[in-house]
Formats: structure tokens, sequence, C-alpha cells
């Protein structure tokens, strides 16, 4: 832990964060989920991120008090800032802001110095979350990783600019810089292997092996039209058989860079035997130490690095005759007043956003309260999205998708255009106006709360639960599928099954769909407020959730 | 061995009862042997892969059912001499749905039974 | 007459892999056309798989088997350069046999 005034104190703050001794003779640098966002942010942590059944009180589902105990956090430290909500504003105003590729590039620099050999891993998730990233087709990101000397990369959301804009990119940019390795992604006919499934490495003589793992869902959380003639799924039988194949060519330390969220990444490596370790992403799980887990030969640490550009995971090897013999492990939150700006790095941030800065700096509102998005049911930014778009489409109900990026601003602040599109830049932005029945409201929301709560991980898709505007309800995450949403209402009135209600919102993922994009409903929405009041995020009224770790 | 004329009436019966009823395969049990091979989620309800294995020794036929679909009965395979007892097959599920793979060994039957999940998509981390 | 099928077969420790999409539109009969009227089931009933001339198996679809269905399955004891032929036969009696050298 570190008191503040070590902190105020740049130089001692940061020789106490970031000087960790070097161990070992392999180390592998992790970054995930950074959603493009190329410039410090803030990023408040959830307060409620439930875990159920053998999740429940187990890393990632430990928030606020509960996880800075269980990881030994002092709390009032800049640390646990980084790795909780707890009392954000105020911290977040006195340890700055998090992240910016100038700054992280410095700490990769800084960690490659004292351990010579190290690869930067890039989870993926990579190429989208900012206005700049959808306006430059992702470009700015691509040119961004190359710089920052990522070694091996996997995908998310990159694939929602389509198989064509992929292909290119490896094709064009990534080849002979960047691995982009996913074992889990075969072509729909004859289900041959679209990327190679693996890279091996050598590091200071020890042949590393890097097994991709894209995530598991894309044509299901995203639309499938955008990955037609591929085929995705957790496919762990397969990847026991690329382990196998690995170790069979000489590979000491195998490692799987994963999408597949930190849930099922625990289920996995229960499953697959031969994994040293599972350095995971999509979660968004900013989780200080690894969890450890058994298998049939052996056990893999599993981990996850948290999202936009806040940490870096930084995993130290020791390998002796062959194999692993021990490790270390440290999440480094990047505090971007801690870490000079990498100048290459800023002066390519500079070159990249002058074309596009006015329009990205443009104050549409200024904020009164703290908004942000992420936790498992509801933040204050989602709240405005709801608002503003059931008042500009003229809707009684609003459903706003449980993405988990999306920056957090601070009560006071303006709220730009650039901010807008944090949150909102997708490559499928259509706002829609529906007449549904309560009873598809009702089936709405029981899919997406069993895609979040259901017992068995591989049955779940890893986002948050949709936002509801409007409607009011009450959730039992622990009832069985289909049985989890009751008493649902409207201004006081319960839902009627057969009564259809107008119901406005955006991101569909079915083709065809059409509407104005939701950055210009927002952006009507806060020009005629100017001044936005603290947002109240309408959340459900839960069921036996008393006293779960993963809640606030 | 040769193969008995397949009735086609099982793909009229509804639900798992009825078509195990159909397929002579009522008295069909458990069996860790039969193992069906599928995505737990399905990523297009029109097109879900769905494999069966048998370890039974003297395989000589495989079906697949899915409960929720109208008729139950997807596809039925007659095992002939040299053909090992594995199938892949893509099959349309309109929803979420328990398919259950039905092994006929030595004049036994066997089964397997997991659920598919459908969903409306969308979100995510 | 319905396109030809595509057949992969590969043969390794003396099983024969064989993989096949075919050309159909496999028609439930559950669907309904824009004047409301029921599309009536169309699909492929009956597939058969030959090594050197000798079955192996014998498919019985219904139609929730996918548009352009895809089989796969093994053959013990084949080897590269034999022969595999697969048949199917439709609903309405439309016919297709294509065949391939296994690799
Ligand atoms: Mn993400
Ligand atoms: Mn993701």
């Amino acid at each position: 832990g570190m008191s503040l005034p070590a902190f105020a104190s740049s130089d001692a703050g940061a020789e106490a964060l970031y000087d960790i001794p070097k161990f070992g003779n392999v180390s592998l640098l992790h970054f995930t989920d950074c959603h493009a966002q190329l410039l410090p942010i803030h990023f408040r942590e959830p307060s409620v991120n439930i875990g159920l059944g053998d999740a429940r009180g187990r890393a990632p589902h430990l928030v606020g008090e509960h996880l800075l105990k269980a990881f030994g956090v002092k709390p009032g430290t800049a640390e646990a800032h980084a790795f909780t909500y707890l009392d954000f504003e105020a911290a977040a105003r006195t340890y700055g802001k998090v992240g910016g590729f100038a700054h992280l590039s410095t700490l990769v620099k800084r960690m490659k110095a004292s351990r010579p050999g190290a690869l930067l891993l890039d989870g993926g998730d990579t190429w989208q979350g900012s206005a700049t990233a959808l306006w430059t087709n992702a470009q700015d990101m691509v040119d961004a990783c190359k710089l920052l000397g990522v070694d091996v990369m996997t995908a998310h959301w990159e694939f929602t600019y389509g198989e064509k804009r992929v292909q290119e990119i490896i094709e064009k940019d990534l080849k002979g810089h960047i691995d982009f390795v996913a074992q889990n992604v075969r072509t729909t006919d004859f289900e041959d292997p679209v990327f190679p499934s693996h890279v091996i490495k050598q590091i200071n003589g020890v042949p590393v092996a890097i097994i991709g793992q894209a995530f598991p869902y894309t044509p299901i959380a995203n639309p499938r039209y955008m990955v037609a003639n591929w085929s995705f799924g957790i496919r762990d039988e397969d990847l026991q058989k690329v382990v196998d194949e690995v170790r069979g060519k000489g590979a000491q330390v195998v490692v799987v860079l994963s999408h597949n969220g930190m849930d099922v990444d625990i289920k996995m490596a229960s499953r697959v035997s031969g994994v040293d370790a599972i350095m995971g992403g999509h979660t968004h799980d900013g989780v200080p130490q690894p969890v450890m887990v058994r298998n049939a030969k052996g056990t893999t640490l599993v981990s996850n690095a948290g999202s936009n550009g806040k940490f870096l995971g930084v995993l130290d090897f020791d390998v002796k005759n062959g194999k692993v013999a021990d490790f270390r492990y440290r999440l480094l939150p990047v505090f971007s007043n801690l870490l000079p700006a990498d100048k290459a790095m800023q002066a390519y941030i500079d070159k990249v956003r002058s074309p596009f800065k006015a329009r990205l700096e443009e104050t549409l509102a200024i904020t009164e309260g703290l908004l942000y998005r992420r936790g498992n049911f509801n933040g204050t930014f989602d709240q405005l999205i709801l608002d503003a778009m059931m008042e500009v489409k003229g809707a009684e109900i609003g459903f706003s998708p449980g993405f988990r990026w999306g920056t957090s601003i601070l009560g006071g602040q303006a709220i730009t255009r650039e901010h807008v599109m944090d949150q909102t830049a997708i490559t499928y932005p259509y706002t829609t106006l529906t007449d549904m029945s309560g009873e598809m409201i009702k089936t709405v929301l029981e899919d997406v709360c069993d895609n979040l709560f259901n017992p068995d991980p591989y049955y779940q898709q890893g986002g948050d639960m949709v936002r509801v505007g409007g409607l009011e309800y009450t959730c039992d995450p622990m009832a069985d599928m289909g049985k989890r949403i009751v008493d649902m209402r409207l201004n006081g009135k319960p839902i009627d099954a057969k009564k259809t209600y107008k119901v406005a919102g955006w991101a569909p993922v079915a083709e065809g769909a059409k509407g104005e994009p939701i950055w210009e409903v927002v952006e009507t929405w806060l020009k005629a407020n100017k001044t936005v009041s603290p947002r109240k995020a309408n959340l459900p009224r839960l069921v036996g959730m008393d006293g779960n770790p993963g809640m606030a | 061995a040769s193969a008995q004329a397949f009735d086609r009436a099982a793909f009229q019966a509804k639900g798992i009862a009825d078509t195990l009823k159909a397929l002579g395969a009522a008295d069909a049990t458990e069996s860790k042997d039969v193992t069906i091979v599928s995505p737990d989620i399905a990523e297009n309800g029109a097109v879900v892969p769905v494999g069966i294995r048998s370890g039974v020794a003297k395989t000589q036929m495989m079906a697949l059912l899915i409960d929720k679909n109208p008729n139950a009965l997807a596809a039925a395979y007659d095992l002939l001499e040299g053909a090992a007892p594995e199938v892949n097959m893509r099959v349309k599920m309109g929803q979420s749905s328990d398919v259950v793979a039905v092994v006929k060994a030595d004049g036994k039957f066997y089964m397997a039974r997991k659920e598919i999940k459908v969903t409306l998509g969308g979100c995510g981390g | 007459m319905a396109d030809p099928m595509k057949i992969r077969a590969s043969a390794k420790d003396g099983v024969v892999d064989v993989r096949v999409l075919m050309a159909h539109e496999m028609e439930t009969g559950q669907r309904k056309d824009a004047s409301g009227n029921v599309v009536p089931a169309w699909f492929i009933s009956d597939v058969t798989a030959s090594l050197n001339g000798k079955e192996v198996l014998k498919a019985h679809w219904g139609p929730a088997i996918s548009k352009n269905p895809y089989l796969q399955f093994k053959i013990n004891g084949g080897k590269a350069g034999d022969k595999v032929t697969v048949s199917w036969v439709d609903n309405k009696g439309d016919k297709r046999t294509d065949e391939t050298t296994v690799s």
C-alpha cells in the first residue's frame, strides 16, 4: 500500500508501485479490453458483480471492501482506488486519471527493460470503444498497438468491423509484427481453422507457446452477419489438442491468451490440462492475483487484467529443467500522473487525433453527478442514455445493452462528444422503437438474465444485465431460467403480458435493422438539457443476495 | 450386419418419450458411453452443430432427438460394417431445448441428454 | 437438378474421415410464405454412404436438419485411394450421387 503523501511526490510514488523485483527467466506482459482508449480516463470499478454457486465470494465476484480484504490491499491507497469503486469521485480527484497509451507505453518499456525478452500480449477488445477507432475503421488502434510493441493478440469486438476488415488488417498491418491467434474460430462450411491457433516464441532460450482463444460467443453477443462465414465456440476439446501439440513440439511454458471471460476461464482451466496460465479478459475484472485452478494433471493460474488501459499484468515464470517451477504475478494500475507520457506514443496519439480534435472535444452538456457504466444491473451513464432515448424517441420503456466498456465522468465535468462516443461507438449503433408485448419484455429480460446468472459459466456470455428504463422489476438471480424476473411494473401498475408497450432500444444484432445512431439521440438530448442533474440508476429489487460479497 | 428398413413414422412423434417409443427405445438407459458434442449456446438456432459419439461395443444405430422441436426426431443413422460410432450433423432448433442422443448397440438402447441454449443475443463485455 | 455435393475424405491411421456438404433448401413445412400459405416440407430424407461400393452408413433425416446439410462420419479400415460415394434422395424424389477419392 502507498499513502497519499508518497503518491503526491510522483517519483517516490512511481517507485513504490512500479519497481517490482524481477523474478525468473520468462516474463509476459498483458493488457486487455482497453476499448480503444488512447488517452488517460477515469473508470469506476463495479459495486455490483454477483457470483453464484461456486463463484460466490470467489474472484472476480468481490467488490469494494470484500476485494481489498481478499487481496490484502490497504484501504485509502492508490491501489484501493484502482481496484474498487470505494469513495470513487474523491479518490479520482486525488489520484488522477488512469491508462492512456502514452503512459502504458512508458510502463511497458520499464518492464521490458527489467525483464529482457518479455512478450506483450493483447487480449482483445482493443480496436473498439472510441470515436477515433470507429471513424478510422480501427486503424488508429492497429497502429498504436504496433508502436506499443504488442507481440501476440486475440480478439472479440475486433470482429464487429467485419470479416473482410479483420483479414485486411492481419494481412496489411499485423504481418511480421503481431501474431493474431485464435484456436476456436472455424469456417462455417468444413470447420477449417480461420487463424493460427498459437505461436511459439523463444524467451531467453525457453520455448513459450501462446495459444489464442477468441470470444466464444461473438456471433451471439454481436451481429452474426458481421462474421457470417465464421463459427466460434469454446471448443475446449480442441484446445486440449493444441496444448498437447505444442507440448509435443517442446514448449516448456504454455499460456492461453483468452477472451472467454473469467468464470469461463476458471471452468476451462479445470477441464483442460497442461496449461500454465490463462491470461484472460472480456469480463473486465481487475483481479490483483490469479485464481489457481486444479485439473487432471496439475494447476493452471487464471488471471484477468481489467479494462480501459487501467492495468498491465506482469507474469514472471521461473522455468527450470524444462518446466515452470514458480511464478510471480502483479496487476499494475497505470496511473498517468506517475508515469510520464512516452514521447513517441504521445506524438502518434496527437497526430491521429488532430483531424478530429475539435469534433471530439466539443462540450455537449455539463454533468452535475458522477457518470459511470459498470455494474451488473445499471450505471448512471446508462441511465442517462435510457433517459435520453426514451424522451427523444417517445418511449415508455427503454433497453440499453449491458456493455462493460465506457469511461466515467466526475461530477461538475463537461460531457464532450468524445465521452458520448466512449459509451456508444459501435458499428451497429441503430436506435429502434418497438411495440413489445408484456410477455416479450419478460422473455427478453429472462434471456439476458440467464446469460449473466446461469449456474454453469459455459452458458454465460459475460456481459451485464440489459439496462432498463421506465420499467421496475424484481430479480431473483438464484431462480431457474424463466423465473428470475418477477413483479414487473410501469408507473406502479403491473405489466400486462398481453398488452403492448413502446420500447426504445439500441445496438440490435439482427440484420437489416435501421434507425438514428444512438450518439445522435444522446447528443440531441444533452444539447437540449445543457446541464445534467445527477442520475438515479433504475435498479431491480434483488432477492436472496444479502451478504453476497459481490455486492456493496 | 444389414439394417432393417427404417420406420419413418418416428419422425411424426412429438416429444422425447413418444419418439423413444416410436423408435422402440422406450427402455433406453442413460449411459456415460454415449456423448453429445455440441456448443452449450447455439450461435444460430438454424444451424446448430451436434455430434453423437458412442463408446458402446457393437453400436448399430444412433439417433438425435430435440425435445422442443415440433417433431423431436431430427436424424437416425444405421451404422453398417466399417462405420465408426461417431456422426456430426447440423440441426435447426426453434428454442432452447434438451437434446437426446439414442444409441442401439447389440440390440439394447442407451441414451444421453444435454441442454442447448438458443438465445436472443446482444450485449457483452 | 440439385447442385453437386462437396465431399472431403482423408485417411489417417486406417480411419477415413468424411465430410459432406449438400445443397438443399430443407424446408421445414412449418414456415408460411408472404401470402400466409404454408410452404410444404421439402427435405433430404435419406443419405447413403459407401466405401469402394460397399454401404457403410445410412442416414434417415427429418426437416430439422439445417439448410445445405452437413454430415461428418468416420469409416474404419479405409485408406488413401479408396472411393467414397454419397447419395441422397429427398421427399419429392429428387436425388443426387457424388463421389470422391480418399486422400
Ligand atoms: Mn471488453
Ligand atoms: Mn469482450
